[in-house]
């Protein structure tokens, strides 16, 4: 072990049926710093984290644990908080109908008695230390979100762990309750305990962290000391796109099909949803491919999301083609014209169980309605040509589409949209967690819709994708939308600029 | 995950797979090997159970007579229930456990407007198929309120029918005012018994009905691929444009006209009623029967033919215990065992356990052949 | 959600600290009970306001006590029972069989009773929480055998002649101080059964196993959030198991007590308990989700349900049917308070 360290990963490998989801990573942890991880979905921070904390098995490498000879075995969630690693979840996991004291205390007492008062003194004292406003014999569930999370923090913090883990803590925090729990970190680091800070915020990595670890696709990257990695050059390691790299890309890519002299498709004014985005303006051009772009987290899913009324729109007002619509729930938006490829595949896009056929003819056999299915001969000769059309590897149309790979899900999931012929198709990750080749058909495909005169937004966290296809971006940071680039300002650098914020430092 | 395979010669046939492997893969083996097994055991027990003979019924008429005959026709009630039930269990992924009350409901008004009130009627005082359909909507209003609780409140399936599963005998008994009128009238009973001058128990040609009914339903309609869709991934479905709610409130109003239909020929067997013994414990048997034929009972995918089978496995089973004299009272309890046997057959964890001891065997008999 | 959310928006702690789900139910259900009665006397009169009126709900449901308790916990784990009426059936059955047939005494039934309750607890148990098959489903087929066993054991009704056991049903325990002339004008204290006291003491001892001890507090933890639970520690796996143990020796228990309370093996012994408890729980405030509720609730929960019964029967609908409706109707005004109270909460 490294002189200082209380944490060493080594050469850390895991493997999901298919995936790759950590090679040979390395991570350190000293005493007394805060180590951000760094990443963007998918690139392993979570299973890392798992690894570590004994949710996953690791299929190789070795955990050190200053204090602990030779490797540290950790198999279960108990081993790693013996081991001296306490761990705060992005979700809250602890239970809404408990105390606030008993979620601080249960399953870490010794005998076989609640000893309320005893709990209830040491709880208090925490809380009140911490500033955590909120009293011990409270029910955790009647009190905010962000106080839940602080309470997860608590509990963390009173096992006088060594190595402290925070995912993604702060997304429930206001900033008052994130200045607080910054406060809070000091004083830990200030202790020896060595934090592992998981977040999307690019601001409190520069706030609050000494080092930062950047992952991408399962591989690590590098570890920088935080003065060294400058904002842009943090968001270029996270994407995978060197500096230099940028000015080129430009040049290559044709901007999409742009079309700026078309009529609007869809025009959105004000539009805001119960899933907590700002309200936000919005509208597509004939023939356009526009997109949103913003680290994960940022609002991009949710304002497509409100366009198409899967979640609950609370305000604004939405024009389709000149005319004024309400779209209330998806059904609505489909019967306008609106097509929408869910970010999550697995729980809001295939149906696991029913066939790729069933599966692709699922939204238009909808529209048709409930008494006029389609024969079987139609839903086969649809689901064949469309088979044919995007190349679905599929052993049969009868098959079910979760034993397909995840890029053929997505093009059954595509082919189900073009079914309907729709005006307008908005394309939510699409490419997540497929291989490349398929990437590249899917990017292809966008470009030939629009040339046909549709309108298409597309979004990924690539931004070499949205660069290749997008005629226009709008840049979301915090659930807000905070730029709209098109033109010459399509360019990596900028669109990084941009989506990191503040300072270009 | 699969290979892609783009051949169709090669998607049906595995080589590496032997043939006892590909057939328990069909949804439909557990019940057909239910039913052979049993057959096979009647036939070596005792082969006279297979005979089937010409008798005369109370009105003198000839009609078919044994065991089989018997299957058939008092399966009757149960495959009908067992259709309902396969639509409810695949979209909400919980089972009706009120079908024996509603049942017994539906029996009680079309029994109290056939006799009009009185307690021994000689002679229909309405319409029989008035009466029925108004049964079947009032079945079809207490299938709604089930659905409502479980599609409107997310009250678990199960739970959600408690409430009419204790109160459905008692609304039954207070719909007649708790008397227990009988009817004489030759021809209510030709739904339950013989019609005249046919040999063939009615109830099998209701069934037959039905199962055509509901098999042109399912041809004619989205039934089938909306109720799967809600059931295996509500979020997607709402994305696609359905509606789950209202989808699941549909299948238990489904239910609810297949409850009324077996509650009629139920009653119109012996034209009277007994409100706490009438169809009791086939809510069990339904279950039993979607489980039996392959279904998940947590919802999902279906497949009603399967559940069709099953309740005839399923009175064949009851049939043959009764030949050899098991009291009706304690057929629960061996039905019992056989639920609790399929159900742990099918966890996941049990399911996961065998396939892990099942490749080791697979692997020595290659190597020995 | 409780009124007065002890946080205001700047963070500041207020003074009151919101009452938890299971205390506000509780006070609910406390309050329903009294008011029920009291309206029951007030209007009713009569009967009500004779204080052996209101120990006879006592003795009458001590064993019905004994089952919702028990149910309550399984609910709290987020499980159901539906077994227990066919247990509490099976368990008089067999008893009745081993004093009059068997030559058995006042502890073998003690033996049969818990016996057959922790069978099936421990098979219930086992393929809740190990195999994670669906516990309505399992229970469901539990009371099925239950019931069949029950007609195996004896199909036709026994009353029971053994002396000592007669000697431990007919003992009367007065409750000192209250008491009504009869219609002679004689002084008759007011009694309960040696059931009432055993049911009464469940009560307690469960109460402080919830309260105080960490199985108790792992049950509420398990129903609040199974997963979370096993990331603060618990073994949900075990915990499940022995809240489906508890419940079914509960309902072995239960059967004991109504056995004591009848004096016969029937099989009708029983019917509908299962409704019964779990409408008691629900109305004592156990949310039928899990995590929520309380034994104390649970026992009041009885009360109010026998009230209510006993309300409708005086009122004129005296049919044994609309007992069932009554039960029926309570449980689904309770049950649909709660998915209303719940979806509101969720939506916060």
């Amino acid at each position: 072990m490294q002189e200082g360290a209380v944490l060493e990963m080594r050469g850390i490998c895991k493997y999901f049926p298919g995936v790759r989801a950590l090679q040979d990573v390395d991570f350190t942890l000293r005493e007394g710093e805060i180590h951000a991880l760094m990443g963007e979905n998918g690139a392993g921070k979570s299973t890392l984290i798992k690894v570590l904390t004994g949710v996953y098995p690791k299929d190789g490498g070795e955990v050190h644990i200053s204090g602990i000879d030779g490797a540290a075995v950790i198999r279960s969630p108990q081993d790693a908080q013996n081991a001296g690693i306490s761990t705060v979840y992005q979700e809250i996991t602890l239970c809404p109908n408990l105390t606030v004291a008993e979620n601080m205390y249960i399953g870490r007492t010794k005998g076989a008695m609640t000893n309320w008062k005893a709990m209830n003194g040491g709880a208090g004292k925490i809380l009140q230390s911490l500033g955590i406003p909120a009293s011990p014999n409270q029910q955790l569930g009647s009190c905010s979100i962000a106080v839940q999370q602080m309470v997860a923090i608590a509990r963390a913090v009173d096992m006088e762990c060594k190595v402290l883990i925070l995912d993604e803590p702060t997304s429930s925090l206001d900033e008052q309750e994130v200045v607080k729990l910054f406060g809070l970190m000091r004083d830990l680091k200030a202790k020896g305990v060595g934090i592992i800070f998981v977040t999307h915020f690019l601001e409190q990595v520069y706030e609050v962290c000494d080092r930062i670890t950047v992952l991408r696709d399962g591989q690590l990257v590098g570890e920088y000391v935080i003065e060294d990695l400058p904002r842009v050059q943090l968001v270029s390691k996270m994407l995978g796109k060197e500096l230099d790299d940028m000015a080129d890309i430009k040049g290559e890519s044709d901007g999409g099909a742009v079309s700026l002299e078309g009529s609007p498709v869809l025009e959105a004014e004000g539009l805001c949803s119960s899933a907590g985005i700002k309200p936000f303006d919005f509208s597509i051009r004939k023939g356009e491919v526009n997109g949103f772009t913003g680290l994960l987290g940022s609002g991009r899913s949710e304002c497509v999301r409100a366009i198409f009324g899967a979640d609950h729109v609370t305000g604004g007002s939405v024009k389709m083609d000149g005319q004024s619509v309400r779209i209330k729930k998806p059904l609505d938006a489909m019967k306008c014209g609106i097509g929408y490829l869910p970010e999550d595949r697995k729980g809001d896009g295939i149906v696991g169980d029913l066939s790729v056929r069933e599966n692709i003819i699922l939204a238009l056999q909808v529209m048709k309605g409930f008494f006029r299915p389609f024969s079987r001969a139609q839903a086969e000769a649809f689901a064949d040509e469309y088979i044919k059309l995007l190349e679905i590897k599929t052993a049969s149309a009868d098959t079910p589409i979760k034993s397909l790979s995840g890029g053929n899900q997505q093009k059954c999931i595509l082919a189900r949209w073009l079914l309907t012929d729709p005006k307008y198709l908005i394309l939510d990750e699409p490419t997540r967690g497929i291989d490349i080749g398929t990437k590249i058909e899917i990017q292809k495909l966008v470009l030939k819709l629009a040339a046909e005169g549709k309108s298409v937004t597309f979004i990924s966290s690539e931004i070499d994708e949205m660069l290749r296809t997008c005629s226009r971006l709008i840049v979301m940071r915090d659930r807000k939308a905070v730029g709209e680039l098109n033109g010459d300002d399509l360019t990596q650098t900028k669109i990084m600029a941009t989506i990191a914020g503040g300072d270009e430092a | 995950m699969t290979t892609p395979v783009k051949n169709p010669e090669t998607k049906v046939k595995r080589p590496d797979e032997s043939l006892f492997k590909r057939l328990t893969r069909q949804q439909l083996f557990i019940p057909v090997a239910a039913l052979a097994l049993l057959v096979l055991f009647n036939l070596i027990a005792d082969p006279s159970f297979f005979m089937v003979t010409m008798k005369e019924n109370s009105l003198g008429n000839p009609v078919l007579s044994g065991n089989i005959i018997s299957v058939l026709d008092n399966a009757s009630e149960l495959v009908i229930l067992a259709i309902g039930m396969t639509l409810v269990t695949a979209s909400s992924g919980g089972q009706d456990i009120s079908v024996g009350a509603t049942m017994t409901i539906a029996g009680s008004v079309i029994l109290r407007l056939v006799c009009g009130g009185q307690v021994n009627a000689d002679t229909m005082q309405m319409n029989l198929f008035l009466a029925v359909f108004i049964g079947i909507v009032v079945s079809m209003c207490f299938g709604a309120f089930n659905g409502a609780l479980v599609a409107c409140f997310n009250i678990q399936p199960m739970v959600a029918t408690l409430i009419m599963y204790t109160a459905g005998r008692s609304i039954a008994a207070w719909i007649n005012n708790n008397q227990l009128p009988i009817i004489n009238d030759v021809a209510f009973k030709y739904a339950g018994t013989f019609l005249p001058g046919i040999p063939v128990p009615t109830p099998v040609f209701i069934t037959i009905l039905m199962i055509a009914v509901f098999w042109l339903v399912l041809k004619f309609t989205n039934l089938g691929l909306y109720t799967q869709s809600v059931g295996i991934n509500p979020n997607s479905s709402r994305l696609n444009g359905l509606n789950p709610r209202m989808i699941k409130l549909l299948t238990y109003v489904i239910l609810g006209v297949c409850v009324a239909v077996a509650g009629y020929i139920r009653i119109s067997r012996s034209g009277s009623i007994n409100y706490s013994r009438n169809a009791e414990n086939i809510e069990m048997d339904a279950i039993l029967a979607v489980a039996l034929g392959g279904n998940a009972l947590s919802g999902g995918k279906f497949n009603i033919y399967g559940s069709i089978l099953g309740a005839y496995v399923i009175q064949f089973l009851t049939t043959t215990l009764y030949k050899y004299e098991v009291p009706s009272t304690a057929l629960p309890a061996y039905k019992a065992v056989v639920v609790i046997l399929l159900v742990v057959l099918s966890a996941p964890v049990v399911r996961e356990k065998l396939a892990s001891m099942k490749k080791v065997p697979a692997k020595a008999v290659k190597e020995v052949s | 959600m409780p009124k007065g959310i002890a946080v205001d928006k700047q963070g500041r702690l207020k003074e009151r600290v919101a009452m938890s789900d299971t205390n506000l139910l509780l006070t609910i259900t406390i309050v329903v009970f009294f008011v029920l009665y009291l309206a029951a006397v007030v209007f009713l009169g009569g009967s009500f306001t004779k204080p052996q009126n209101f120990l006879n709900i006592l003795n009458n449901n001590a064993s019905l006590i004994v089952l919702s308790c028990g149910m309550s916990i399984v609910m709290i784990t987020g499980g159901i029972d539906i077994s227990v009426g066919a247990v509490t059936c099976l368990v008089c059955m067999t008893s009745a069989v081993n004093l009059e047939q068997q030559g058995g005494n006042v502890f073998t039934v003690i033996l049969i009773g818990l016996g057959i309750g922790l069978a099936f607890g421990v098979v219930q148990g086992f393929l809740v929480a190990h195999l994670g098959i669906q516990p309505f489903i399992i229970s469901l087929a539990g009371m099925f055998f239950a019931k069949g066993m029950t007609t195996i054991v004896s199909k036709e009704p026994i009353r029971v002649t053994n002396e000592a056991f007669l000697a431990v049903k007919d003992t009367r325990i007065t409750v000192p101080g209250l008491g009504a002339p009869n219609k002679l004008g004689v002084y008759v204290p007011a009694y309960v059964e040696v059931g009432v006291v055993i049911a009464l003491l469940v009560v307690v001892l469960l109460f402080c196993l919830l309260r105080w001890t960490k199985l108790g507090r792992a049950f509420y933890a398990v129903g609040g959030n199974n997963q979370s639970a096993s990331m603060l520690g618990i073994n949900v796996r075990r915990t499940k198991f022995l809240a489906h143990v508890l419940c079914s020796l509960l309902a072995g228990l239960g059967g004991i007590l109504y056995f004591l309370h009848v004096g016969s093996g029937d099989v009708a012994n029983g019917a509908g308990d299962e409704m019964n408890a779990i409408a008691s729980s629900i109305i004592g405030g156990t949310l039928l989700t899990g995590g929520v509720g309380n034994v104390a609730g649970t026992f009041f929960g009885v009360l109010s349900l026998n009230t209510i019964k006993r309300i409708v029967s005086s009122l004129g609908f005296d049919e044994a049917w609309w007992s069932n409706i009554t039960v029926a109707a309570m449980l689904c005004l309770f049950l649909v308070i709660q998915s209303i109270v719940l979806l509101r909460k969720n939506k916060k």
